[in-house]
């Protein structure tokens, strides 16, 4: 069983940390597993893209990811320089941090699940340079649109990465944006 | 031991400390940055109980590792792509003191154009200086590597140094399991730092001397003597890695279901991973197709090449490479080692992924089935295919 | 210089120890040999300085003391001192 996963976001949004902390979790769940980033321009604000791999065997593939089962967008607006659904195989899961509906961003079709990852991070001060911190928070979502990770998994993760106060509201972030994710192909809405 | 989930780079910065380098001196470059970040993050934590020199350019960092390894201490450094162009004139030097520094090189294209992605442009453009030569298929292998290398440069009949290689991003930034020993076994495994010549105040003298036509043929032969001693102790210490540690990697060339095939893709670097995908594939599809890794491409492994010929109809190589006016080396170095065979097989060469073009197992099968039909038609198509080239 | 004509006895890389006049006694090269005024001679050792060869010692009382199966002639001694000590003489065969 292999699970690909692409993230889309901006330069500084921590996409590759995304990736990274996916990727750890599933370790610690005993999957086999491979994070990495696709750099373009090496600079703040433009699109990057981040891969994650999870597996219940070795992983031999080395090459990209072009059918990913699940992609996760952290920024609200890349919709519109991206093909975010680009190769998501169809029945493949979207997660996205809007606090728009899918069919205003473009994702109508596809299943989709939201979560306002922004507005948690600055109810919650989890912003750092400016920039509201959402790349911990929207694994929360994803641990609840897709069961490939456990909830549990994540937060030890952030735990272990973030030390002392950053550690605590990075997780509080995650746990919110479990709870408050909107799966919408439960909902009926799309 | 502790298995930990991390990049290839920062899997190299525990390889060195693993093996108690004293002497780091580096420069840094995109991809291989994050390799001797974690090392001096290791050194100032003490962690790692070394010297880092930051150093002006990677000439400098070439040169201050040949005069710390003479001074008598276990080095090493790391670069990339027109880094380690940079440092060429050095590396030359290095070897041809017989010094047994080991270096990691985060394969990177060379410009111009200017890129940051992977291909094999830079260290195989380095395949004359006598450096050995290995390639990293995942992160795992890039620490059981690095290990390796030590015991083989500092073994007495080698003395010479080496190049890890590992492809950049595809690896250098690609975060995956590996099991890092603990200290205790990386010790019993790798011994105390030994060299062939050290510099002593006590008994002063200066290397590599001017040396007349009289005698430096001799020398130079030497090296050659210490690559072919290197061909039989590489799958030794290979074996014994394994023993220890439980891993291995085949020596000089990794194979793959080769036996009863009737073509054998050569690769290296981790598009032999992905040609296991392909294999496997053809395989059940009933086509008699194995994977061969060259895991080891200086010294380039002759015998064994030899040894996998003798039972294919083809071979087709993939290089992730090209000499401009020839083809990619892994080519032309398979056809050379070959051509003197009475029945050797057929060869056809493909040149693919420079510059960080992604090589999946979709396109080695492309790769593969023309090279089925050049078989069963008993002539190529064409002697080297550039793969996946826009019009 | 170590000659050996087997390949086996040769080092790994050629080291080389600090050796005196390992091309012979160059002194022989020689036209002109300076000469030392120690009169005139201030005890500068400019001399002892600035020779190219190493072919100049310097005393106790620091004045120069010329190894002349050393010295190639080249005259910058003569040229640098200055009190004009030193005088360059056409060497007799």
């Amino acid at each position: 069983m292999l699970k690909e996963i692409r993230i889309h976001g901006r330069g500084g949004q921590g996409s590759v940390t995304a990736a990274e902390v996916l990727a750890q979790a599933a370790f610690i769940e005993g999957k086999s597993v491979q994070a990495f980033p696709y750099f373009g321009a090496e600079r703040r604000g433009a699109p990057v893209k981040a891969f994650a791999r999870l597996s219940s065997e070795p992983i031999l593939v080395h090459s990209q990811v072009y059918s990913p089962d699940y992609v996760i967008v952290l920024d609200p607006y890349i919709y519109k320089v991206v093909d975010v659904t680009e190769g998501l195989k169809k029945n493949g899961t979207v997660i996205v941090n809007t606090k728009r509906k899918p069919n205003e961003i473009g994702l109508s079709g596809w299943r989709v699940a939201t979560v306002d990852a922004t507005g948690i991070a600055l109810e919650l001060n989890l912003v750092v340079a400016g920039q509201p911190l959402v790349n911990t928070s929207i694994l929360g979502a994803f641990a609840k649109a897709t069961d490939e990770v456990k909830l549990d998994s994540i937060l030890k993760v952030v735990q272990k990465t973030w030390s002392g106060a950053a550690g605590e509201k990075n997780m509080k972030a995650t746990e919110l944006a479990y709870e408050r994710s909107v799966k919408w192909w439960e909902v009926g809405t799309q | 031991m502790a298995l930990i989930v991390d990049t290839a780079n920062h899997i190299a910065g525990y390889a060195a400390k693993a093996a108690r380098v004293k002497v780091v001196a580096a420069y840094p470059i995109t991809p291989q940055t994050t390799v001797v970040e974690k090392i001096a993050d290791f050194v100032e934590s003490g962690q790692m109980d070394a010297e880092y020199i930051r150093v002006e350019s990677e000439h400098s960092a070439m040169v201050a590792c040949i005069g710390a390894a003479a001074a008598g201490v276990r080095t090493f450094t790391a670069t990339s792509s027109h880094g380690l162009a940079l440092m060429h004139e050095a590396l030359h030097w290095a070897s041809g003191s017989r010094l047994p520094i080991v270096m990691a090189v985060v394969n990177r294209a060379m410009g111009a154009p200017w890129s940051i992605w992977p291909d094999f442009s830079d260290s195989l453009s380095q395949r004359d200086t006598g450096w050995m030569q290995f390639y990293c298929a995942d992160n795992q292998e890039v620490f059981d590597t690095i290990i390796q290398a030590y015991k083989l440069c500092e073994n007495e009949q080698v003395f010479l140094p080496a190049m890890i290689c590992l492809e950049g991003f595809i690896l250098s930034h690609t975060t995956a399991p590996a099991n890092i020993p603990n200290q205790e076994e990386v010790d019993a495994f790798l011994p105390a730092y030994k060299s062939g010549w050290m510099l002593d105040v006590d008994r002063p003298y200066s290397h590599a001397n001017l040396v007349s036509p009289e005698y430096y043929m001799e020398f130079r032969y030497m090296i050659q003597e210490a690559m072919e001693n290197a061909k039989q102790l590489i799958p030794k210490v290979d074996k014994e890695y394994g023993k220890q540690f439980g891993r291995e990697y085949g020596g000089m060339i990794e194979k793959y279901k080769c036996d009863g095939a009737d073509l054998v893709m050569l690769t290296m670097g981790t598009m032999g991973s992905e040609a296991r995908l392909t294999v496997d594939k053809l395989r059940n599809e009933g086509y008699k197709v194995g994977s061969a890794r060259v895991r080891v491409y200086r010294p380039y492994p002759v015998e064994e090449i030899l040894k996998l010929a003798k039972n294919v109809q083809m071979i087709s190589t993939i290089d992730r490479h090209i000499s401009f006016g020839m083809e990619g080396f892994l080519g032309s170095e398979t056809k050379a080692a070959l051509f003197n065979q009475k029945d050797r097989p057929m060869i056809a060469s493909f040149i693919a992924g420079l510059g960080g073009r992604d090589v999946t197992a979709d396109s080695i099968e492309k790769m593969a089935q023309k090279s089925l039909k050049s078989m069963r038609e008993g002539k190529l198509e064409k002697t080297t295919e550039w793969f996946d080239l826009k019009e | 210089m170590t000659l050996t004509k087997s390949r086996k006895e040769m080092p790994l890389t050629p080291l080389s120890s600090p050796t005196e006049g390992s091309m012979g006694k160059t002194g022989s090269w020689r036209t002109f040999r300076p000469e030392v005024n120690y009169a005139k001679c201030t005890r500068c050792a400019l001399c002892w300085i600035y020779c190219p060869d190493a072919a100049i010692s310097r005393q106790e009382d620091d004045s120069p003391k010329i190894d002349y199966d050393y010295c190639k002639g080249c005259g910058i001694c003569a040229n640098e001192c200055p009190t004009k000590a030193i005088a360059m003489k056409r060497e007799e065969e």
